[in-house]
């Protein structure tokens, strides 16, 4: 057996690449004349010292579940699904449809409809790239990567030509009816002496993606789907061999992959905005990517993964409001951690595999 | 203003006492970042132009995400920040929200009309400014073609064009108007290089003159027609010293006035609707020692003419957003 313990894979290795990011970020904040432990300390006060400031982590984190969630799956069948942001995106146009055109009496039965419309549109957007994938051997990065471009045109002139509200200069639809309004955390944990997430976007939202965690875990391992998408993805001639059809197998993991990465919808135009805008997706559906990376493509690891990035945004946002760290450099850390977690693993992972190889050897 | 130190010191140690951590003025930037050459550096400047003068300080913050717009304004009205400032129309629906809840703080809102008793809307009549750089633009152009560049497709940049095409059939009525957008996402604001291809496509239709509605995209328009040796119209900001002698004028629009007496007045601030348009000073067109030698006096007399005709109401420019149609291509 050469390989290392689990626990190494699944805890050290992203520990450690976290530590290295960590360090290169200070680096880059010492460059400019602050310091890192002060900064460090706003992000940690400001993310999670304050039960508004979990508030925006948790918002931030449901949409990286779903994204990430949505790599994932598709990542189990080898398939590299690039276009969460175009699948979100679009997946946004149908809660807004469904939330502005069907008069729904209740929250429950409301997200229950936004969630198909978003499913289903989410889908549909990921079924043209599988298709062309399946038969006609368009890389599906190269499609999904289009796609994402196509959808925000479409989404523009939807909102631009046909949802605007007469006279309105946002190019937003209208504002959803108030019997969608999804109860945020601060309506749901808010006692009548202390207000809990005053003003933070979490919803209820966040629940439906810790649910969608448990569905991908019982889809991927306790399904024969599942394991057709693994055995697919592990090999396509083995499981062409065994009766698996490639062609059903490559759709049907795309359009769940898109479904998912569409939930996200869900959560930033029904429980935040509360109407569709332009720019609802703000690369949710890129850093969904890193997640999964970060993740090994397991519910779990993707779900404690999107936490860490929700802390990184809302911990960023902290440092805008109150340091003179500039919003570029900001990225710049934020791009160092996806570079050490997602890119970089291997320079990792190799010496440390190597290094517990060695030891086991001596030990042996 | 030694009255005002004083006023705005006592403010301040009312805003200590009760608790509150500052009484400094908060600016919250859009999205298209605070150095954009355009929009929001003309914000910036206003502010830094109230810090210069009065030695006092003031919070700022540079959006990352939409669902920032609100906790932006939240913290820093829990803070104590007053008055609170924030350029674009897109926070509109979140100040809405928000304003009320906090009913002792003011806010300034560009580009925007929300109607809340502690909120002052500051619009501006861009289609007048974009009128009155149109008939510059068309005066000099020696083709007859002239070009027009925005930024994202919405109707804000629409009004900006039909305002331009406007002003340049009023010169000339057979003159070619050529349009592009840079994009349909918030790209488009800063996407210079998106907008020196775009420049260049137009000078090769033979455009001679070109006018950037377009964010920190511009930068790229204004330095592809300095390089391919046509002019160009800058706008928000006056940008005739970024190519001495290559950008015929700007279209300004004074947000740095408006921020600037914003922060001057303080926790004092007026609310209600401003409008500021040709006829208060909040629109001109630039006019200085970088494009004296583009200009000519008769030139310059036309536009003028044009001014006071806004300024008096004699003349009006259509706004596009009024109807959504522009009654000229």
């Amino acid at each position: 057996m050469d390989k290392m313990p689990k626990w190494a894979d699944i805890v050290l290795i992203p520990v450690i690449s976290l530590l290295l990011a960590a360090f290169f970020s200070s680096l880059v904040i010492l460059a400019i004349g602050e310091s890192p432990v002060e900064a460090f300390k706003l992000m940690v006060d400001g993310a999670l010292m304050r039960s508004a400031g979990w508030g925006y982590t948790l918002y931030y984190a449901t949409n990286f579940m779903f994204t990430g969630l949505a790599v994932a799956v598709a990542f189990h069948a080898r398939l590299f699904n690039i276009g969460g942001e175009g699948q979100a995106m679009i997946a946004g146009l149908g809660v807004a449809l469904v939330c502005l055109y069907i008069p729904w009496p209740h929250w429950s039965l409301a997200i229950l409809g936004a969630s198909v419309g978003a499913a289903l549109f989410g889908a549909l957007w990921a079924l043209i790239p599988a298709y062309l994938q399946a038969r006609r051997g368009s890389h599906i990065v190269i499609t999904t990567i289009m796609f994402n471009f196509i959808a925000a045109a479409l989404l523009n002139y939807v909102l631009v030509e046909l949802l605007r509200p007469v006279g309105a200069m946002d190019p937003a639809s209208a504002k959803f009816p108030a019997g969608t309004h999804l109860p945020t955390f601060q309506d749901m944990f808010s006692t009548e002496s202390s207000k809990m997430f005053r003003g933070a976007p979490a919803n209820v939202t966040f629940f439906l993606a810790l649910a969608a965690c448990v569905f991908v875990w019982l889809l991927i391992w306790r399904t024969r789907l599942g394991y057709e998408i693994r055995a697919f993805g592990q090999s396509e001639t083995a499981a062409k061999y065994a009766g698996i059809s490639p062609v059903r197998i490559t759709v049907i993991a795309m359009l769940i992959s898109g479904a998912l990465a569409g939930m996200m919808a869900v959560n930033t135009t029904m429980g935040e905005s509360e109407r569709l805008i332009l720019n609802a997706t703000e690369g949710a559906g890129f850093i969904g990517i890193a997640v999964a990376l970060m993740g090994r493509n397991h519910p779990l690891g993707v779900c404690v993964a999107a936490i860490l990035f929700g802390f990184l945004y809302q911990g960023g946002a902290e440092l805008a409001l109150w340091t003179n760290i500039p919003r570029e450099l900001i990225v710049v850390i934020q791009a160092l951690v996806i570079l050490f977690t997602g890119a970089l693993d291997n320079m990792v992972r190799e010496p440390i595999e190597k290094l517990f190889i060695a030891m086991r050897r001596r030990n042996a | 203003m030694s009255l005002m130190h004083k006023f705005l010191g006592a403010a301040a140690a009312v805003a200590l006492s009760a608790g509150a951590a500052l009484a400094e003025p908060a600016l919250i930037f859009d999205l298209g970042g605070k150095f954009d050459k355009s929009f929001n550096e003309a914000a910036f400047g206003g502010a830094t132009r109230w810090a210069e003068e009065t030695g006092g300080t003031f919070r700022e913050i540079e959006l990352q995400s939409e669902a920032q717009r609100e906790q932006a304004l939240r913290r820093f009205a829990e803070a104590g920040a007053n008055p609170i400032v924030m350029t674009g129309f897109a926070f509109g629906n979140v100040l809405s929200e928000v304003a009320p809840d906090y009913p002792d703080t003011k806010f300034a809102i560009i580009d925007m009309v929300v109607d809340q008793p502690n909120v002052r809307s500051v619009v501006f009549n861009e289609h007048e400014g974009s009128y009155l750089v149109g008939m510059m633009a068309a005066q000099a152009s020696k083709s007859g073609t002239v070009g027009f560049i925005g930024g994202m497709d919405i109707p804000l940049i629409r009004k900006f064009a039909c305002g331009y095409v406007q002003g340049v059939k009023a010169v000339n009525p057979d003159a070619t108007v050529i349009q592009n957008m840079t994009g349909t996402t918030p790209a488009a604001w800063n996407d210079p290089v998106k907008g020196s291809e775009l420049t260049k496509a137009q000078i090769a239709q033979g455009a001679d003159v070109v006018y950037a509605a377009a964010g920190g995209t511009g930068v790229g328009v204004l330095q592809t027609a300095a390089d391919e040796n046509i002019l160009s119209v800058g706008v928000d900001s006056n940008q005739n010293h970024l190519h001495s002698g290559k950008v015929l004028t700007s279209m300004m629009k004074r947000v740095d006035n408006a921020v600037y007496e914003a922060m001057t007045a303080g926790v004092d601030l007026e609310t209600g609707f401003n409008v500021m348009g040709v006829a208060n000073g909040g629109i001109d067109y630039a006019m200085d020692e970088h494009n004296a030698s583009l200009v000519s006096a008769d030139m310059k007399a036309k536009v003028d003419m044009a001014k006071d005709a806004i300024a008096s109401g004699e003349l009006a420019v259509h706004d596009y957003m009024s109807d959504n149609t522009c009654p000229v291509e």
